[in-house]
């Protein structure tokens, strides 16, 4: 017998689904109408935070684990793109090209996650927070402290893409697009991975990881590799997070934006890998904007009150707000078409009071 | 007529290799001794039934010998060799499977895909980034479980809204995934339906005869219908061993276990 369901349909994607047609084709003509503030300081932050956020939704969603050292493991690449290539603060800058220096942090990254997750994998819920977190604040008190490799305080300026095929990729168009690139390639890698045997055996350990080792799993070696594999995301988006401000210093990886990506994850909803996108927009649209409603002081009593309104509302986020939306239309509009048919064909509706 | 698969079963049996043995195997819980110098063999290709009352340690017995509890002291032996260091997956690959009294299974993934990451999970590509395809071998094997536990109509349904007979069935397929040699069956027929025992009895008749088995279960019809053999538990420790009649006749275990009546054991 053909295994069907298991595999996608004859229907195109198209078909399938006409509301990702439409945001891939939004997306890709967002610049032609958007200024250069929104393409590259929302669109663009956009994207790289969410993919970050993509990493650790993909962990905690498909695995179970919620790492908070997400942003330290991006921030490490950001560093080693500082010190391996070139920077503008005469400490380090080793000068190497962008073809070695970016894969080497991004590989780096994946290897730094790797060693996060055989620390944190044995422990669960709670637990696994807490020790990320403490992974997370050493790093930042590491970098902050360390001047001979990591120039402490002040950290690295002058961090730029490179200019390749004549084009300058900080510029904002350029950068935007390579950010939805980034992100796109990602989700559509997470989006692929979660039904394939390893992203089906994350899902299977999140849910049952006695059952899969009486399977003949070995749970902890698979959750490493979920560290590793999330790693090589969080490390590239840190590479274009360090080309996006252009420096990177330890206020980059303190524990405030560490919280962040939790919060960004949460409020989009852990439970998509859409979700960190649609959180990561919120969020930087209410870190630009909110100044106009309040004192810039104030910006985490808002986003904290925000985190606070779509926990207590919606406990999957902004994705789960919008499917009870979608299924709440979908059942009226079933409503409405049932109705409609039995005064077609002469019934009347149930409850009516007509027929009694 | 003896077929390969029944000589190679012979060979097995004949060289002494037992498919389990356990040696004075104890394991504690602080205070509480819930298996006491537990000595116990299997052959290959035996099929066991262990008995005792509520709090005997047959769960626990499943759980030193797959390493969920290893023992706190004993040896135990797979196939000839020492295991007893080893973590539960590796034993698996060795071809230990079971079966749970509550049924583990995934709720969020479909019946198929159970079934698939039990037939890879002793396999190999285990961390494919490539999602299965219907001309995957253990794909393939997914699909012939599926129809050996007679559930194809339920293919593509999330576990979660299964019956509770379908679920156990699921629990025997996951259980038969690979290329299991001793499987421990914990209360297979827990909770199920008159109909659902006789096709349960069915499908462990049925199994192919190198596949031994050890079955915990309350439902005396059921255990001593599928078992060669009965070992019987009482406070930690074998109280009793022999063949299905031997231990229904047996009138100390109808004293403690079976009740004068020979009622249906419960304990």
């Amino acid at each position: 017998m053909a295994a069907r369901s298991l595999f996608s349909g004859s229907a195109s994607f198209a078909e399938r689904h006409p509301a990702a047609i439409a945001v891939i084709v939004l997306l890709l003509v967002y610049p032609s109408f958007a200024s250069d503030f929104f393409v590259f300081q929302i669109g663009a932050y956009s994207l790289i935070l969410g993919t970050i956020s993509l990493s650790l939704m993909m962990l905690a969603g498909y695995g179970g684990m919620v790492s908070l050292a997400q942003m330290t493991v991006a921030g490490f690449a950001g560093y080693l793109v500082a010190i391996l290539g070139d920077n503008s603060v005469g400490v380090m800058g080793l000068g190497w090209p962008w073809w070695v220096t970016v894969p080497t942090a991004v590989l780096a990254a994946a290897l730094l996650n790797t060693f996060i997750g055989a620390i944190s994998v044995r422990t669960e819920g709670i637990y696994t927070i807490m020790i990320t977190l403490a992974i997370a604040v050493a790093f930042f008190y590491f970098v902050r402290q360390n001047y001979v490799i990591f120039n402490g305080f002040t950290g690295f300026a002058g961090v730029a893409p490179p200019v390749l095929f004549g084009v300058d990729w900080r510029d904002p168009l350029p950068f935007y697009y390579l950010s939805l690139a980034v992100a796109g390639g990602f989700l559509w890698a997470v989006l692929h991975g979660a039904r394939s045997t390893f992203g089906l055996s994350l899902q299977a350990i999140r849910d049952n990881p006695r059952r899969m080792r009486a399977l003949g799993y070995d749970v902890t070696l698979h959750r490493i590799a979920a560290y590793f594999l999330s790693g090589l995301i969080a490390g590239t988006a840190g590479v274009l997070l360090v080309w996006f401000n252009g420096r990177i210093s330890p206020g980059s990886v303190g524990v405030d934006i560490v919280i962040d990506i939790l919060v960004i994850a949460v409020v989009g909803g852990l439970r998509h890998p859409i979700g960190p996108f649609l959180g990561a927009i919120a969020f930087v649209l209410l870190e630009n904007f909110a100044i106009d409603l309040i004192d810039r002081e104030r910006f985490n009593t808002v986003i904290g009150t925000a985190f606070l309104l779509i926990v207590l509302f919606s406990p999957d986020g902004l994705l789960g707000l919008w499917n009870r939306i979608t299924s709440k239309v979908r059942l009226g509009r079933r409503a409405q078409l049932g109705a409609r048919n039995e005064k077609r064909d002469g019934r009347h509706p149930a409850g009516s009071l007509e027929g009694t | 007529m003896s077929t390969p698969r029944t000589d190679a079963l012979s060979r097995l049996q004949g060289t002494g290799r037992f498919a389990l043995e356990l040696e004075a195997v104890s394991r504690h819980f602080g205070a509480l001794v819930a298996l006491a110098d537990i000595n116990l063999t299997v052959q290959a290709g035996e099929r066991r039934a262990v008995l005792g009352s509520n709090g005997a340690g047959k769960t626990t017995l499943f759980n030193a010998i797959t390493g969920d509890f290893p023992p706190t002291t004993g040896r135990v032996r797979l196939f000839g060799e020492d295991v007893t260091e080893l973590p539960v997956h590796e034993r698996i690959r060795r071809g230990l499977r079971r079966t749970y009294q509550i049924s583990l299974l995934f709720d969020g993934l479909s019946v198929i895909e159970n079934i698939y990451l039990a037939c890879r999970g002793v396999g190999r590509r285990r961390f494919s980034l490539r999602r299965p395809t219907p001309s995957d071998s253990a794909m393939q094997l997914a699909e012939t479980l599926l129809e050996a536990v007679h559930l194809d109509a339920a293919r593509g349904l999330q576990v979660a809204t299964l019956s509770h007979g379908q679920q156990r069935q699921l629990e025997i397929a996951l259980a038969l995934a690979g290329a299991p040699r001793l499987i421990l069956f914990d209360e297979p027929a827990a909770g199920l339906s008159p109909a659902e025992r006789a096709e349960l009895v069915e499908i462990l008749q049925a199994l192919p005869e190198h596949i031994g088995y050890i079955i915990i279960e309350h439902d005396m019809d059921v255990a001593l219908r599928v078992a060669e053999r009965v070992t019987m538990l009482h406070n930690g420790r074998i109280f009793k061993e022999g063949t299905p009649e031997e231990i229904e006749n047996d009138p100390e275990v109808q004293e403690l276990y079976l009740g004068q009546g020979q009622e249906a054991g419960h304990g």
